[in-house]
């Protein structure tokens, strides 16, 4: 042991002189501005893609917000904060905040407590490992669905004559087919149960790891101690997982405010504005009023109201490291 | 602090250094583009043609049609950039902001104006005096301040559609041709029972094209208009009045299939085409969709209903695929010889033939003998009325057709009268027209 410290020790120190005996013709060659820039150099690609698609456009976007009819008119003028007053004064703009408000906090509680829920039913010694492996494919299907093939299935499903009317009818828990996604009081609860329908697989999986990784030695000292199984779970999973939980809600709710494939494909933002979300709305306004300076406004509220977000899960992650 | 401080002093070096190395890349890669995007006009041309058209015709069809062109035009070659209709429009949306568009484009009427207005596609009438072109043959032109910016190439009527199984099953012997018939037939095709309903109506605001097809389509088939003589708004005008009223009374009358207000295009078809409802207004395109789906549906096509006690010519609403220019092209001369080629008496025929539409120059004759007998019938009903779409060459027509939506929905649901809907609704438009 002592020999290898020695060494260790030892050698930068035999390497210091090397360095020293470069002769100087050599260091000539490259000059001290190139060994300067070099690493710069090798960024330089991961730069430029950053400044190309990030930076450009989020400052592009930024500008338009500013002025008035931007790309619409060859020279729009700058008008302020305009547009932010005309968009957060929009009633139909503040619907949006709280539609999408309701829509990502459900969505996040939800999937966290049937991810969390799945994961442990899957981490269950009760069952075989051939089991388990079935029920871990049947239960990441949703997840492997696109978003559009998912739409397609629950318009089917909840249509007025579709499956899920069908049988509440047969039960008699429903008289006659309910609208889901077109009546004004079931369109949201109906939209955000979907997102949460395919998304939940991946809070499953995440946490699935998490659990693998928690020693059986803590459960073991927890049983000794006389814990119980709810004792069990609250003192030992819960903390032990309180990582993977805390920056998985917090992704979540960054990903389910960007929700617009979903949205758009099933509802639309309707009916009566019910299902208008952040996104939609910014989406109207660019793609169908040609409002690009409200919908830039729009969209720059929404990246500062996902950055607070943002900040939140870097911080996490530094504290964690 | 001092090994601190030379971190300090030497972070503006680094962060000087950083931005020379990037703007070296970014210089490098600003001259291989400026390079790349050279272009001669000199020696043979390739055009783009973005359009949606490709997707919906026979497989391989459009692409005969250009290499027929080509090789009529040696010189010029045409490079197809074919999607559904849907990312055909985001990609003009984000083409013409960015003043990127592809030298010809697919055009709908309903985007006309905005384009124009953004200066994104060419004044087609310069160019065709430029070309001599005889433009009396074309059947319609969209124009804006008096200057064409699109030439309708092929024309989609929409009739009314009409399972004739269920209405005979309902006990209803002649397909409605006014309003109180088709309330009444609607009526007792609903009174069937199960699932059925006597008509559908999509109300989709993602989509709201149903404002359109499906009810400004009643106010044009009885000689009526949404909009005063100078394209002003007319909204609270009685004949507008009395369409809305009509739709909430079919609605009140509870036969209009469930799920209207969030309801898509496509639903109304796969509802029709599933026997689910009993009359539906649809694009004479989906003739062959809806036979392909279900060989056994008997319908047939007709003109919409129009007011009782109404005799003079019935609108029928139409939908284009139209032809446009970029501006910023290079090569406008030979976009014009393609759109020429498209509007030519034979060209225009066959893609007319093989769209199962109708052609837009007046002298083309769809060939019809190898096609379904009701786009005969439908031929037919069409010369007896006029096209009828006010909505085409407006400004934003897409959210127009929004905030009527709206307005239509909240009167549907009782949550506001009819008045107050068109009111509101001719106060959102008057702010855009």
């Amino acid at each position: 042991m002592e020999f290898t410290r020695v060494n260790r020790t030892t050698a930068p120190e035999a390497v210091a002189p090397a360095t020293e005996t470069v002769p100087p013709s050599r260091r000539g060659r490259r000059p001290f501005t190139v060994r300067r820039l070099a690493p710069y150099g090798y960024l330089s690609p991961t730069a430029l893609l950053i400044i190309v698609l990030m930076v450009i456009p989020i400052v592009m976007v930024a500008s338009y917000s500013f002025k008035d009819n931007a790309i619409v008119e060859e020279n729009p003028v700058f008008t302020g904060l305009a547009n932010y007053t005309k968009v957060l004064t929009d009633s139909t703009f503040l619907v949006a905040l709280k539609n999408t408000f309701i829509f990502i906090s459900l969505s996040t509680v939800a999937h966290l407590i049937l991810g969390l829920v799945f994961a442990m039913l899957l981490n269950t010694p009760l069952l075989s490992g051939v089991t388990k492996a079935i029920f871990r494919i049947v239960y990441i299907l949703p997840w492997l669905f696109t978003i559009a093939v998912i739409a397609v299935i629950w318009r089917l499903l909840l249509d007025p004559a579709g499956v899920v009317n069908y049988i509440l009818t047969v039960v008699g828990l429903a008289q006659h087919g309910v609208n889901w996604l077109s009546s004004p009081n079931t369109a949201l609860w109906a939209l955000t149960f979907i997102n949460i329908w395919c998304g939940y697989p991946f809070f499953m999986i995440s946490i699935l790891a998490g659990l693998q990784g928690i020693p059986n030695d803590l459960y073991e000292a927890a049983s000794v101690d006389g814990a119980n199984a709810f004792q069990r779970f609250r003192n030992v999973t819960i903390p032990q997982l309180a990582p993977v939980l805390i920056s998985m809600a917090v992704l979540d709710l960054i990903w389910t405010s960007q929700q617009f494939a979903l949205i758009w494909m099933t509802t639309g933002g309707g009916p009566l504005n019910v299902t208008e979300m952040l996104s939609t709305y910014t989406y109207k306004q660019a793609f169908s009023d040609y409002e690009f300076s409200t919908a830039s406004a729009s969209a720059v509220i929404v990246l500062l109201l996902t950055m607070i977000l943002a900040f939140f899960y870097v911080r996490r992650l530094q504290r964690e490291r | 602090m001092a090994a601190g401080d030379a971190r300090m002093r030497s972070r503006p070096k680094r962060l000087l250094a950083l931005v020379a190395a990037a703007a070296m890349v970014g210089v490098a890669g600003v001259a291989c583009s400026s390079s790349g995007n050279s272009s001669s006009t000199s020696g043979p041309v390739t055009l783009e043609f973005a359009q949606w058209w490709g997707a919906e015709l026979p497989t391989g069809s459009f692409e005969k049609m250009m290499s027929d062109f080509t090789a009529q035009n040696p010189n010029i070659k045409v490079k197809l950039l074919s999607a559904p209709y849907a990312s055909t429009k985001q990609q003009l949306v984000s083409g013409a902001a960015s003043r990127t568009l592809p030298d010809v484009v697919g055009l709908d009427g309903a985007w006309v104006s905005d384009f124009a207005k953004q200066g994104a596609i060419t004044n087609l009438s310069a160019l065709m005096s430029s070309a001599k072109y005889d433009s009396s043959q074309l059947a319609s032109q969209v124009q804006i301040k008096g200057k064409t910016y699109m030439i309708p190439v092929v024309n989609f009527v929409y009739p009314l559609f009409v399972n004739k199984d269920l209405l005979a099953k309902a006990g209803v012997t002649t397909v409605p041709s006014t309003r109180t018939e088709f309330l009444d037939a609607a009526k007792k095709v609903s009174a069937l029972g199960g699932s059925v309903k006597g008509w559908a109506l999509p109300l989709d605001t993602a989509v709201p094209n149903g404002v359109q097809n499906d009810v400004m389509s009643w106010l044009w088939a009885s000689g009526g208009q949404m909009l005063t003589k100078d394209g002003k708004p007319n909204l609270t005008s009685p004949p507008v009045k009395s369409t809305v009223e009509y739709v909430k009374s079919l609605n009140d009358a509870g036969v209009i299939a469930p799920g209207s207000l969030t309801m898509k295009e496509q639903d109304k078809v796969e509802k029709f085409t599933n026997g689910q409802v009993g009359m539906v207004i649809d694009s004479l395109a989906h003739i062959n969709l809806i036979k392909k789906n279900n060989p056994q549906l008997n319908f047939t096509v007709a003109a919409l209903p129009a007011e009782d006690g109404y005799t003079d010519k019935r609108g029928m609403p139409y939908a284009s695929w139209g032809i446009g220019i970029s501006e910023s092209t290079k090569h406008k001369a030979e976009a014009f010889k393609l759109v020429e080629y498209m509007m030519s008496q034979q060209t225009n025929a066959q893609l007319s033939t093989l769209a199962n539409g109708f052609p837009g120059n007046k002298t083309a004759e769809p060939d019809f003998s190898k096609s379904d007998p009701l786009f005969k019938t439908a031929f037919d009903i069409y010369k007896q009325g006029y096209p009828a779409n006010e909505f085409v060459g407006l400004p934003k027509s897409e959210e127009l057709m929004r905030s009527f939506d709206e307005q239509l929905q909240l009167a549907l649901t009782g949550k506001q009268s009819v008045d107050d809907s068109l009111n509101k609704a001719q106060q959102s438009w008057s702010s855009v027209l």
